[in-house]
């Protein structure tokens, strides 16, 4: 039920509405693209690429414009399976280190990420690295618990990177294939905390070489364009190799990495459609572009052939 | 800073209506686009922008050329003095029941900022104004949430009334005022677990806790760098449950904040106070005033007014 719809053959209807391929038409597209934080400049950018191919290829149909939609939008995201699996090393430790602001969902979506990796097979162990926040720990210890996954922990309020090397150790002697690295939640604005950042990474990649295998930003889907900044900032100073994009079981739509992917080129490897172990998936462009227009396409009263 | 504020954006037409008489509706228009820009990238909803936008213009037409001002100075003196209008202009205070104790609900989206924000509360009220506030642990579903709350209560030294994650939220929140008569409690908080507006259930659970209990503030919990569906989400918890105000959270990050102005727009109530950090004693009042320049991304309007 949470798997949104195939985008093709859906965008019929928003076609539907406009037969003539006017100027109300790219506003509409327009607005829609904004209402769900493409941002602006990539929106007028993605219009004007639009208008281009409509003119080169003499389209005045609606339904004839429907596919260079999708070809344009999700064209953009689409990465190709490679890109978009995580990079799990098939002999030995895989450290997968996640990062983002406060509250996007971090602690959950490695909670979710263990459970989905367990299922294949994996043996999979937690690092508390959020020393900071009340109750963090606590929190990942519920989902080692729900997933069946060990938690690595230290005290609240002990050094972040002694808890990571802690837990590479551990995970070193147990055997475990994965081990997914929580951090505390910190504004890109925060030097201090960024710096503490880069040390843990640090220290990952001083006790595993080529760690970590993954960086991975949580962004919240309903961030508007702030997240530009967050995935530069993060970017800069953790190599972030992917997104995490969550909270899409809502009505937020999360365009802007759209704008993401066409300056920062970092590709979107899962998106989070609720707070329960299963309710993470792996990004599908296609989809995500249908989640853009869903509301449009959803309403039927907004359809009126003439 | 991400983008240009609207002083650098307007800088270009500036320049060219310098020393003319009058702004041209040309001018005008011109410089709106500028505006919509700017509001636009600072998040605020595009369907807020667009009435913004339609206002000022007329406001802008219609106004008499002030002596002492340029025509360009005008313009941004109108664009300023609407958007903190559109603000809510005034700083407002917190509600106080006539009978003891006063009761407060924290609503929102997951990760909002509830819990934090409870915590901050409580610790204000005792600080600025001498309160005894009780906080209430009612978000069952989170995983930790009560020992989120229980770890931040021991903090600041307060007390946290919970009665575990296996009672309904209702109920909490029935038997917490119980305690705070009891034990005379001014205020009570209560926190409540981070929900999506189209979630009916929850919401509905919500709606069953304010029946039970008459809370005197609603307070809607948003991130401050929430985008254009921050007025999805208002609008729903205000529909819903009556919103008596909001707390804008994380607005210590380098947001413009956009969503304040949604917020307020479509709910009409206050935003009480600002969460600048992490820390419990990291909540201050909400300035309208400020929060403006901010979204505009115009530090010294004063300025800018002169440059024109
Ligand atoms: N609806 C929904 N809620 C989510 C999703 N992912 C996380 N959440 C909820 O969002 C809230 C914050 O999630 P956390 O995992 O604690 O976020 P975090 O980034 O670890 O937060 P900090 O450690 O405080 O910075 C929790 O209530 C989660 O249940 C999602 O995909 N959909
Ligand atoms: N920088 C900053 N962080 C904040 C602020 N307010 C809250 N946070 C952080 O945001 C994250 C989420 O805060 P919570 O209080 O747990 O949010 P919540 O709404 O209770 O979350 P749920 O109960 O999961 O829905 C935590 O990491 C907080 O420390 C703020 O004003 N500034
Ligand atoms: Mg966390
Ligand atoms: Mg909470």
């Amino acid at each position: 039920e949470k798997t949104r719809e195939s985008f093709a053959g859906r965008m019929n209807e928003l076609v539907y509405k406009y037969r003539k391929v006017d100027e109300d038409f790219f506003e509409e597209l327009e607005e829609l693209l904004i209402s769900s934080d493409v941002g602006v400049s990539t929106v007028m950018e993605l219009i004007d690429q639009l208008k281009d191919e409509v003119r080169l290829r003499n389209l005045k149909d609606t339904k004839d414009v429907q596919p260079v939609i999708s070809e344009i939008l999700a064209g953009m995201l689409d990465e190709g399976k490679e890109a978009q699996q995580l990079n799990l090393q098939t002999d030995g430790l895989t450290v997968v280190l996640v990062v983002g602001v406060n509250g996007v969902g971090k602690t959950t979506s490695i909670g979710k990420m263990a459970h989905y990796l367990t299922q294949e097979g994996k043996k999979v162990m937690l690092a508390a690295g959020d020393t900071f926040r009340a109750g963090a720990i606590d929190q990942l210890e519920v989902w080692g618990e729900r997933v069946g996954a060990d938690v690595i922990k230290q005290q609240a309020g002990s050094d972040p990177a002694a808890v990571m090397y802690d837990a590479i150790q551990a995970a070193k002697s147990r055997g475990a294939d994965v081990l997914l690295c929580d951090t505390a939640g910190r504004l890109q604005n925060k030097v201090n905390l960024m710096n503490e950042l880069e040390k843990v990474k640090r220290v990952i990649e001083r006790e595993v070489p080529g760690a970590p295998h993954e960086v991975l930003l949580v962004l919240d889907g309903t961030t508007g364009q702030n997240a530009m900044v967050q995935a530069k900032t993060f970017g800069k100073s953790t190599d972030v190799t992917g997104i995490v994009l969550t909270k899409l079981d809502g009505t937020a739509k999360g365009g802007i990495i759209m704008a993401i992917k066409r300056e920062l080129d970092i590709p979107v490897k899962f998106v989070g459609l609720g707070e329960q172990k299963d309710d993470l998936q792996p990004f599908l462009a296609d989809q995500f572009v249908y989640g853009l227009f869903k509301d449009v396409l959803d309403s039927p009263e907004d359809v009126h052939p003439s | 800073m991400a983008f240009e504020g609207l002083a650098e954006r307007l800088q270009g037409t500036l320049t060219k209506i310098r020393g003319k008489g009058k702004v041209s509706e040309q001018d005008i228009k011109e410089m709106m686009r500028e505006v919509r820009l700017a509001l636009l990238e600072a998040d605020v909803n595009f369907k807020v922008v667009k009435q913004f936008i339609a206002d000022v213009k007329e406001k802008a037409l219609g106004q008499e050329v002030m002596k002492s001002l340029t025509p360009g100075q005008q313009v941004i003196k109108v664009v300023n003095e609407e958007l903190t209008a559109l603000m809510g202009g005034e700083q407002s205070k917190l509600a106080v029941s006539s009978k003891s104790p006063t009761v407060i609900m924290m609503v929102g989206l997951q990760g909002a900022g509830k819990t934090t924000a409870s915590a901050k509360l409580a610790n204000y009220l005792r600080k600025k104004h001498n309160r005894m506030p009780l906080l209430v642990a009612a978000d069952i579903y989170r995983p930790a949430a009560i020992k989120q709350l229980e770890t931040l209560g021991k903090q600041i030294d307060m007390p946290v009334f919970s009665l575990g994650d296996q009672v309904s939220p209702v109920e909490i929140a029935k038997q917490a005022i119980a305690k705070a008569k009891e034990d005379h409690h001014d205020y009570v908080l209560i926190d409540t677990a981070g929900r999506l507006h189209v979630d009916q259930e929850l919401m509905g659970e919500l709606s069953q806790i304010k029946e039970t209990v008459e809370p005197d503030e609603i307070l809607l919990v948003i991130d401050a760098m929430t985008g254009q569906d921050a007025v999805n989400v208002a609008e729903t918890f205000n529909d819903q449950l009556g919103l008596s105000g909001v707390i804008l959270s994380k607005l210590d990050g380098d947001t413009r904040g956009g969503a304040a102005i949604s917020v307020k727009a479509v709910t009409n109530t206050p935003i009480k106070f600002a969460g600048i950090g992490e820390k419990v004693d990291q909540l201050e009042p909400f300035y309208p005033d400020r929060m403006a320049s901010r979204i505009l991304g115009m530090g010294d309007v004063l300025t800018l007014i002169e440059k024109a």
